[in-house]
């Protein structure tokens, strides 16, 4: 029989299976980021161990940094204090570390494949749920806790059991207004919160061969949303072109050596998935989501379920005390509802193609005026591509400000926040309680979603600005 | 890592499905660089009014008196989320040492069994008979015979783990210990597919 994608990956790291256990598996690249990796650099020292391949780690600083004014030091303390640890860190056990300042900073999920680290066939791991995003180049990538980073850097190996394989299919074309950022939260409203999870997710069709790389790292990146160990696309000519000539690709001989390897990652014909989901593009519409995790997610046009609709007593229990939370009613629609902030930003949509759509949106016209804005690039590369292309001066006639690269309002940790009761229409990937901020709403939606609350303040479907 | 073998004691029933990590511990608490403190912000924004320690809410399960124990039990998907361990260090900063749900996200699980505290998966219809106790009555989890029972009753279930972990956790091991006794063979890995 033959292989998936991905166990023709896993399989050729497996440096040992252990009988009734995990596999130990072999890492090629490790990120880390300044949140969870101090106390694995602790827990080495105080055994007394190395780092077993320093070079094989990457860092940079991205949950705590602000996204203003970043020649100046962090304000915070603790926050200083944290990314400070980091330089100390990488500096004493000699890792590579892309800080505050450095030409190539921004948010880990951003660097790693603008800079050519990701690549096909590898296994990747980082302290963050959200290192999925590295799987839309064919690679096995996964979020890890802080007992594992530390693992990772006594080993360069991990201890993990083997997961189940599901394959989404998403076939056909997606209706104009409606981006890749839709097809994610279209699958996990349909499979729930914890509908992959136990599951190594690879998404297929012609829908996903259609898409550029940064879309298909939108798709990968949120995996983890519905619980999945993480997601995967096989890579094709759309991924080596977008690899090739970047910084840390390989080059000449070398080149043509991995794109050979590169080619044969693909799922076999005759291979097994033990779940298998098939879905139209046609389908989808621009997304939207009301609730406090992100399987809570509708069409634009659609209506809130009603209380009744739930059968199960916790679930209405924890429907309702979403709603609670969120300030909704059940039954209602969100369209033409007044939101008070709009992100466009995070690990999820901040990269350079996420910026021409939201461009493309608010060419020529004004952002509405109560709208608050907190409009971030993923990476100083993303930043300076923007200026590149004339972006910045579309946003600036628009009266939106960009900030610098950092994980910035995705999260409630560094300063960006949105203040609480407020809602926000948002481009990241978490609109659990207080993730903005205590108190605050999220709305997440595309960045195309996210432009069109831009000008008009409210919930908008994108296809009445388009058409 | 502290051993665990057995422990009876009574629970905390925490009736809410998709309890997500940053529910555990919230990001504004994640700036420390050590592992410890983390229990006094477990839970810190259901726990409190507009964050303040002496605004208690009286309807969240943690500040009401009558539950006590090192037993927390919560509805299905617990740990969903970020992948921060902050939320398996302040579970256990707090005094839990065992978790009890229907079902865990992948990551809060390893996360916890790397700490010491034991996620125990049981039946949904087994998680209702627990929420259908009184606060006083307890469960006991014996990770030799991978039971959990509820002791008014008698009524137990067995719970899955896999060997290895399961050594490890009765004897206070970590992966770590193995994954250094291994580098010979990872050098040959390396050997072999450079």
């Amino acid at each position: 029989m033959g292989k998936t994608l991905f166990e023709k990956i896993w399989d050729k790291h497996v440096v040992k299976q252990i009988e009734d256990g995990p596999s130990v598996v072999y890492i090629d690249k490790h990120f880390i980021h300044e949140v969870t990796s101090p106390q694995a650099f602790s827990g080495i020292e105080k055994r007394g161990a190395q780092i077993f391949r320093p070079q094989q780690i990457v860092a940079t600083a991205d949950h705590n940094v602000p996204t203003m004014q970043q020649e100046l030091p962090i304000k915070d303390a603790l926050s200083k204090f944290q990314v400070d640890t980091l330089i100390e860190n990488c500096k004493k056990h000699d890792v590579e570390l892309y800080g505050l300042g450095h030409k190539y900073q921004g948010i880990v999920h951003v660097i790693g494949p603008e800079l050519g680290i990701t690549q096909p066939g590898m296994t990747i791991v980082c302290g963050d749920s959200h290192t999925s995003t590295h799987g839309a180049f064919g690679s096995i990538a996964f979020g890890i806790g802080t007992s594992e980073v530390e693992m990772v850097f006594a080993s360069q190996c991990i201890m993990q059991s083997k997961p189940k394989v599901m394959r989404i299919n998403i076939d056909g074309t997606l209706k104009n207004g409606v981006v890749s950022k839709d097809i994610i939260l279209y699958i996990i409203a349909q499979i729930s919160a914890s509908g992959a999870t136990g599951y190594f997710v690879e998404y297929a069709g012609s829908a996903i061969r259609a898409l550029s790389m940064e879309a298909r790292m939108t798709i990968c990146n949120m995996s983890i949303e519905m619980g999945a160990r993480g997601g995967m696309i096989a890579p094709d000519q759309t991924t080596f072109d977008y690899i090739k000539g970047r910084l840390f690709a390989p080059q000449g001989a070398d080149w043509d050596k991995k794109l050979a390897q590169w080619k044969e990652l693909y799922t076999d014909a005759d291979a097994k998935f033990d779940v298998e989901i098939n879905i139209k593009a046609e389908d989808i519409d621009p997304m939207i989501t009301y609730g406090t995790n992100p399987g809570m997610g509708l069409s634009i046009t659609g209506k809130l379920p009603t209380v009744e609709s739930f059968t199960d007593a916790t679930e209405k229990q924890n429907y309702e005390k979403a709603l609670a939370y969120m300030g909704l009613t059940a039954g209602q629609s969100l369209l033409g509802m007044p939101v008070q902030n709009v992100f466009i930003g995070s690990c999820t949509n901040s990269r350079i193609e996420d910026f021409r759509l939201v461009a493309g949106v608010i060419k020529g016209k004004q952002k509405d005026p109560n709208i608050k804005t907190l409009i971030v690039p993923g990476s100083q590369e993303v930043a300076k591509q923007i200026k590149a292309e004339g972006l910045d001066k579309i946003f600036a006639e628009a009266g939106v400000e960009i900030r610098q690269a950092g994980c910035s309002a995705c999260l409630g940790m560094n300063e960006d926040k949105i203040p609480a009761g407020e809602y926000c229409i948002s481009t990241s990937n978490r609109n659990f309680e207080g993730r903005q901020g205590a108190g605050a709403r999220t709305l997440l939606a595309s960045p195309l979603t996210a432009a069109a609350a831009l000008l008009t303040g409210k919930i908008t479907d994108i296809r009445d600005i388009l058409n | 890592m502290q051993s665990l073998q057995k422990i009876t004691s009574r629970f905390i029933p925490l009736r809410i499905e998709n309890v997500d990590t940053d529910q555990i511990i919230p990001a504004r608490f994640l700036k420390a660089t050590t592992k410890d403190g983390f229990g006094k912000n477990l839970f810190r924004d259901w726990r409190y009014e507009q964050d303040d320690e002496t605004k208690p809410k009286a309807d969240f399960v943690l500040n009401q008196s009558q539950y006590s124990g090192e037993i927390l039990v919560a509805a299905k998907n617990f740990g969903c989320g970020s992948s921060r361990e902050h939320a398996a260090w302040s579970i256990q900063d707090y005094g839990f040492k065992v978790v009890v749900s229907s079902f865990f996200a992948d990551i809060f699980k390893n996360n916890a069994l790397n700490n010491g505290v034991l996620p125990v998966t049981v039946s949904d219809a087994f998680l209702q008979q627990i929420f259908a106790q009184g606060a006083k009555d307890t469960l006991s989890v014996d990770l030799e015979a991978q039971t959990i029972t509820i002791d008014a009753t008698g009524a137990f279930e067995k719970f899955d783990i896999n060997s290895y972990k399961k050594t490890c956790l009765l004897n206070g091991y970590d992966d770590i210990d193995y994954l250094l006794s291994m580098k010979t063979e990872i050098e040959a890995y390396e050997k072999a597919n450079q």
